[in-house]
């Protein structure tokens, strides 16, 4: 027999297969037109040999994390707060032989499922632009799925412990808006004050964009590999557990 | 206007949606003062003459007068004297118990300091002055529709229309928006209710209507609706496991001025049930068990719109 | 008779929003963060590496000069999207918000009114401080830049008008997928990041007839100062797009309403 969480799972594919294609569309053209905006477009303006790669290539990478972490915070936010607070699909499952556990896992594997896709799409969309420079390149796919766990699990904690949604208009101004703004992702962070850019290192997102940039562009770098995937890790075990504490204090009363 | 005027006058009321016939074409006069019920089935057109009466729906066919003003033409300022309890509390989830009303006599134009007046005074009507400060959230059932009743009285309206006004509440809530309801009509409000509770029409309505498939089926006060569609008594005999009920009902049918058979039993409806229990020893029939009740709203109301399931 | 009912009405809708927003305090002081983040971004960020920009009349300036009434513009009209897309459809569709208020003297016009002043409300405070920020931080070379205020707020009005229009067409919450895209499109191609020129001919025909375009060069003008008479050009297609949109909300909530 399989795991129970696989039933958790099922669910919310059940429900995907309903609602995929109102999601496709942005998946799809969001990365095009964010490259060509930003890195082409505002990239004409950046000297051509930027970081010894272009803008364009310094910066693709850095956005496939962001995609990684818009999809992750995106997915983790509002429907888990929705399963609790609204359409209560947790309470079903409760009811069922599923523990808090395994619908925690069911529904973080279906979030990674949706940010391994966004991600994918993204690596499809640097493959257009020809950015890829290494035959490591593919691994950014995993660099982002890393990077959108290390995320989602944590807010996954936060939407399960929110009141109202309030808790999201906070986590969106202090977290992602200023991560995704001051992580190295379309300038280094060596630019930033000395005194902020120990936040910036702090950031999963630096973290994802220097691994994803590392493969994707076969730096030299690679050194810091293990220690960017051991810290990534680290925020998503450390969030999961959050995260079950958190849901089974709201569920199991 | 006189305290005997028409409050709400209908005439050939009709409310067509694109595939079907919600209401169609009804006659309807509620005078000043009385507590006047819609009765049906789902789906009988009841919610659909309620929105046309809250000028929230504008009719399809017919005339339709409230206030002595012309529904369709005049919406807003019938509905500023209009007090309205919908099915669905539709409370205000962000704001508190007091502000739900503060909120809403604004919308009537009400001052701010008359409607805080009005506030603490309806929270004191419905028993929910020790809320005042709460979220709609923390509510149960009954309070929030307490408080749904507050606020559709925040205007002093002339006129309150409740859809189904105590669907889903324990006994003793809805005692409590009974009584309440009675109060309000000893004041002088007009009152226009629908519900599928028999006991609540019995217990509120002066003069109720039965709809079923959009059209009136009969119409008078609860005691006349007994009169004319019901006995004063009826027996219920049930029979051993496939006795052939049709039968049985055969032999019967000239005991009761009406025999109905049921899957499981047959209902004689009679004047003196007491005299038929009797001649039925008489014709050597043994039911394995006999009731005998009194004829009940719920009676006339099976009898008017069927005993199946219509949604 | 009818205008003052709008008016109680939607004076109403505003006062119901502000009680509800008044203990969310906090996260309204917050919304005063984000164009903090974003100029500090521009400034310390793209700004060192993009260096200079030259302005259609020649002039060369900043990079952050040339993007920070851009970013305004966008702000702008996020805050219109997100109050009168977001909010305005799950109080229509979630909270049922909008059928008690009907019962009342309260008349579809006079909610939709009450919500797009709400959203003018809220958009002129956070573009009042935008504005102050960016003065502070040396972003507004011109005087005129005083009318940016008034700018944003036009700006605000067009946006929340077009996305009460977009909302009576919206049939469920993915829907927003749509307006989220939409408004991503005209928030990277309005020349707001790059000069229009930058683009092809054709894109640029496109991307002139976007409102976020004209709020962009709009603001652009007033703040660095090149003022001219072809600014009212972009007024008058703001005001024309928010006309038109009432329009059609005018026509189309009351039907969604009350059926």
């Amino acid at each position: 027999m399989s795991h129970p969480a696989f039933g958790a799972l099922n669910y919310w594919f059940v429900q995907y297969r309903r609602t995929w294609r109102s999601s496709l569309f942005s998946t799809l053209i969001v990365p095009t037109f964010y490259l060509a905006g930003i890195g082409i477009g505002v990239g004409g303006y950046i000297d051509d040999d930027y970081a010894g790669v272009g803008y364009l290539a310094y910066l693709a990478p850095g956005l496939l994390a962001v995609s990684a972490v818009q999809t992750a915070v995106g997915e983790a936010s509002w429907p888990v707060y929705g399963a609790i607070k609204f359409n209560k699909q947790y309470l079903p499952m409760l009811a069922s032989p599923l523990r808090v556990i395994d619908i925690v896992l069911g529904h973080l594997g279906f979030i990674l499922f949706q940010i391994v896709f966004s991600v994918l799409v993204f690596f499809l969309t640097m493959l257009l632009f020809g950015v890829p420079q290494s035959g490591w390149a593919p691994l950014a796919i995993v660099a982002g799925a890393l990077t959108g766990m290390a995320v989602a699990t944590p807010v996954y904690a936060a939407a399960a412990n929110a009141k109202s949604d309030d808790t999201f208009t906070v986590l969106n101004r202090f977290g992602v808006i200023p991560m995704t703004l001051f992580s190295g992702v379309f300038f280094p962070v060596e630019q930033l004050p000395a005194l902020i850019q120990p936040l910036a290192w702090a950031s999963p997102l630096w973290h994802g964009t220097e691994l994803a940039r590392v493969w994707t562009l076969g730096m030299d770098s690679a050194l810091f590999v293990p220690l960017h995937v051991a810290y990534l890790l680290v925020w998503a075990v450390v969030g999961f557990y959050l995260a079950r504490t958190v849901l089974t204090r709201r569920l199991v009363v | 206007m006189s305290p005997d005027a028409t409050m709400i006058i209908a005439r050939g009321l009709t409310k067509r949606f694109e595939d079907r016939v919600a209401v169609a074409g009804i006659d309807i006069d509620v005078r000043a003062g009385e507590i006047f019920g819609f009765l049906g089935p789902n789906g009988a057109g009841k919610s659909s003459t309620m929105r046309m009466i809250g000028c929230v729906s504008p009719p399809s066919g017919g005339t339709l007068r409230i206030l002595g003003m012309d529904a369709h033409r005049e919406g807003p300022a019938i509905r500023a004297r209009l007090g309205v309890v919908p099915q669905e509390d539709q409370l205000d989830w962000e704001l508190t118990v007091r502000e739900n009303l503060l909120v809403y006599a604004r919308y009537f134009g009400i001052s701010r300091s008359v409607a805080r007046r009005r506030a603490d005074e309806l929270l004191e009507f419905v028993q929910l002055a020790d809320r005042a400060n709460e979220k709609v959230d923390a509510l149960s059932g009954g309070m929030r529709r307490r408080l749904t009743i507050a606020r559709a009285l925040v205007n002093e309206p002339r006129i309150v229309l409740l859809d189904e006004p105590t669907t889903g509440l324990d006994p003793q809530a809805r005692h409590l928006v009974w009584e309440r309801l009675f109060r309000l009509k000893q004041r002088g409000v007009t009152l226009v209710l629908t519900t599928h509770y028999m006991d609540e029409a019995e217990q509120l309505c002066d003069r109720l209507v039965v709809m079923d498939g959009g059209s009136i089926v009969a119409e008078g006060s609860p005691r006349e609706l007994l009169e004319r569609y019901c006995t004063r008594e009826v027996v219920e005999l049930r029979f051993g496991l496939d006795a052939p009920l049709a039968e049985l009902a055969d032999k019967v049918t000239d005991l009761a001025e009406r025999v109905e058979v049921l899957p499981d039993r047959l209902l004689l409806y009679v004047p003196d049930g007491d005299t038929t229990l009797p001649a039925l020893h008489d014709r050597n029939l043994t039911p394995t068990s006999v009731l005998v009740r009194r004829g009940t709203l719920e009676d006339v109301f099976l009898h008017l719109t069927g005993r199946t399931l219509v949604d | 008779m009818w205008v003052s009912r709008i008016a109680t009405g939607s004076g109403a809708v505003l006062e119901r929003n502000y009680m509800v927003h008044r203990r969310g305090l906090i996260a309204f002081l917050s919304g005063f963060c984000e164009p903090v983040f974003f100029l500090f971004s521009l400034g310390m960020g793209m700004g060192a590496l993009v260096g200079h920009i030259t302005l259609p009349d020649g002039r060369v300036v900043e990079y952050a000069v040339f993007v920070a009434p851009a970013m305004l513009a966008v702000s702008a009209m996020n805050g219109a999207v997100a109050e009168c897309v977001f909010n305005v459809y799950s109080k229509l569709k979630y909270m049922k918000l909008y059928d008690a208020v009907l019962n009342t003297p309260v008349t579809p016009m006079g909610i939709v009114l009450g919500e797009i002043a709400w959203a003018l409300l809220r958009g002129g405070i956070y573009g009042a401080a935008f504005l102050a920020l960016m003065a502070l931080m040396g972003l507004t070379p011109s005087a005129w830049a005083f009318l940016a205020l008034p700018g944003v707020v036009l700006i605000g009005w067009t946006f929340a008008a077009l996305s009460m229009a977009g909302t009576t067409f919206i049939r469920s919450w993915q829907d927003y997928d749509v307006v989220a895209t939409l408004s991503f499109l005209m928030f990277m191609f309005s020349a707001t990041f790059t000069p229009l020129e930058t683009y092809p001919e054709w894109v640029q025909l496109l991307i002139q007839a976007t409102p976020l375009y004209h709020g962009v060069t709009l603001l652009r003008g007033l703040t660095t100062g090149a003022v001219s008479f072809g600014l009212l050009i972009h007024v008058a297609y703001l005001i024309a797009v928010a006309v038109v949109s009432l329009i059609v909300t005018a026509y189309r909530m009351g039907r969604a309403l009350q059926r």
